[in-house]
Parts: structure tokens; C-alpha cells; sequence
């Protein structure tokens, strides 16, 4: 169960990223936050966002036309 | 003006070590307003510092109250989803009063359809994150603006604060 769960579906980019920043800084260090989106482009752009920041991606599944990242704080 | 202090808004990398980006922003209507902020939210939230430059037209994105507009004049590629297809609109069109407004509810509507954020919303991400934005100058005295038509917060320079932003940057951008 992540520590907090972010709903960014129906948003477009860049949006969930913007939204998936603000919410990590909620989450404490070494906690997880779990990210529901339905915009395609989200599945690169979150593997480059947590490259990018250091965050660790620790799960990505996809249900529907729905995908669930579950991002550890690390950075 | 002074360069930007270093923020501490935790963005990952964020600090004297930072990556850096700098972009001119020349255009101020409604599509060629996204690129730029799109770039610069993003950015800044990979924990990159940004130094955006108003100038010219780009200049009005600054204004308290935005009035932005789209115009298929001169755009052969501008194509609206409509009636299933997409379809584009003959420059002597475009010459006709109330087409840019029609054109312009048109993508609004689109846009909030889609999900697509706001100029408004980025903007204000913008502002949230320590993006720098500068306000070019000499395009405020050449169209008379003042600081009081600006959104508080940002900073007033010319080519030299935009020349020194960019030097250390990784990443410059005109748009």
C-alpha cells in the first residue's frame, strides 16, 4: 500500500508529472506514491522523470486503459 | 538585475549543482504559448533551474490578465478535429472578423476537453517551482508596459541578464 496515491487521470502531459512532483514532496523519504494516469505518453515520461530525479520507479502496471506507477522517494 | 539565488524548493538536483535551462520566449498567442511553459514546468520539476526571457510579443504572456488567442492565418497546418474530420481553413478565411475568435473557443474548448492544462495553470506552476522569468526591458518601454501590468514576482532585464543565464545553462532555447 503506498503512503499516498495520486488520481492524474484524464490529464495530459505535462500535467501528472507537475502534479506527481508536488505530491512527492509529501511523501517522506524511502515512501512510495502511487500515480494512476490514462495518457499513453505517461509511460516514458515517468521512466524519464524517476531517471531523471533519481526517484526509484518500483512497480508499473496497466489495467484498461489505466497505468499504475508506484514511485519511492529517493531523491 | 542579480542572477537567480538558488532556489531550495527541494527539486531533486536543485542547488548550486544543478542542471540549467534557459529559453527566449517570443510568441504570445495561445499555441505557441505552450512549448515554452510546458518545457519550463517539466524542467523544473526534474529539479532543473529555469530562466525563462519575455521579449517582444512573448512579452504579454507576462500580463496580469491573459487574452490569448489562435490564429489559422499563415497556419496551413492548423487542422481542427471536427465533424470526425480534420479540417483546415483557406487564409481569405481567416481575413474574416470573428473567425481568430471563433478559432479560439474552438481550441479553448479542445483544450479542456482533453485534459490539456491552461496557459493560466502552467503559468502558475511556473511561478510554484522558481521558475525565473524575465521580463525583457526594452520590449516593456517599446510597448509601454510597467511592472504593474506584470504578475508579481518576476524580474526586469535585458540582454545581458538573459546572456548570463545562458552561458552557464545546459540547455538554451528559443522558441
Amino acid at each position: 500500500m503506498a503512503d499516498k496515491v495520486l488520481d492524474a487521470k484524464g490529464l495530459n502531459c505535462p500535467l501528472p508529472i507537475l502534479k506527481t512532483k508536488k505530491a512527492l514532496k509529501e511523501v517522506p523519504s524511502g515512501g512510495t506514491l502511487e500515480v494512476l494516469a490514462t495518457d499513453p505518453g505517461s509511460v516514458a515520461d515517468f521512466a524519464a522523470f524517476c531517471r531523471t530525479t533519481g526517484n526509484q520507479m518500483v512497480e508499473e502496471t496497466q489495467d484498461g486503459g489505466v497505468y499504475r506507477f508506484i514511485i519511492k522517494h529517493t531523491a | 538585475m542579480d542572477a537567480k539565488v538558488a532556489n531550495d524548493s527541494g527539486a531533486a538536483g536543485s542547488g548550486e549543482n544543478a542542471k540549467s535551462m534557459s529559453i527566449i520566449v517570443t510568441k504570445g498567442s495561445l499555441d505557441w504559448a505552450y512549448p515554452p511553459f510546458i518545457l519550463a514546468t517539466t524542467a523544473a520539476a526534474m529539479g532543473v533551474d529555469v530562466t525563462m526571457f519575455f521579449t517582444f510579443y512573448g512579452l504579454s504572456l507576462l500580463l496580469k490578465k491573459l487574452d490569448l488567442q489562435v490564429t489559422p492565418l499563415g497556419n496551413a497546418a492548423m487542422k481542427m478535429p471536427m465533424m470526425g474530420m480534420h479540417i483546415g481553413m483557406p487564409n481569405i478565411m481567416s481575413m474574416i472578423p470573428g473567425v481568430d475568435a471563433g478559432a479560439t473557443v474552438m481550441m479553448k474548448n479542445l483544450i479542456k476537453k482533453k485534459g490539456v492544462a491552461s496557459i493560466e495553470e502552467l503559468r502558475e506552476a511556473a511561478v510554484e517551482s522558481d521558475v525565473n522569468m524575465v521580463a525583457c526591458q526594452m520590449t516593456m518601454d517599446l510597448f509601454e508596459y510597467t511592472t504593474e501590468d506584470m504578475i508579481p514576482g518576476i524580474t526586469v532585464g535585458g540582454a545581458a541578464t538573459y546572456m548570463e543565464n545562458a552561458l552557464k545553462a545546459d540547455i538554451n532555447l528559443f522558441i
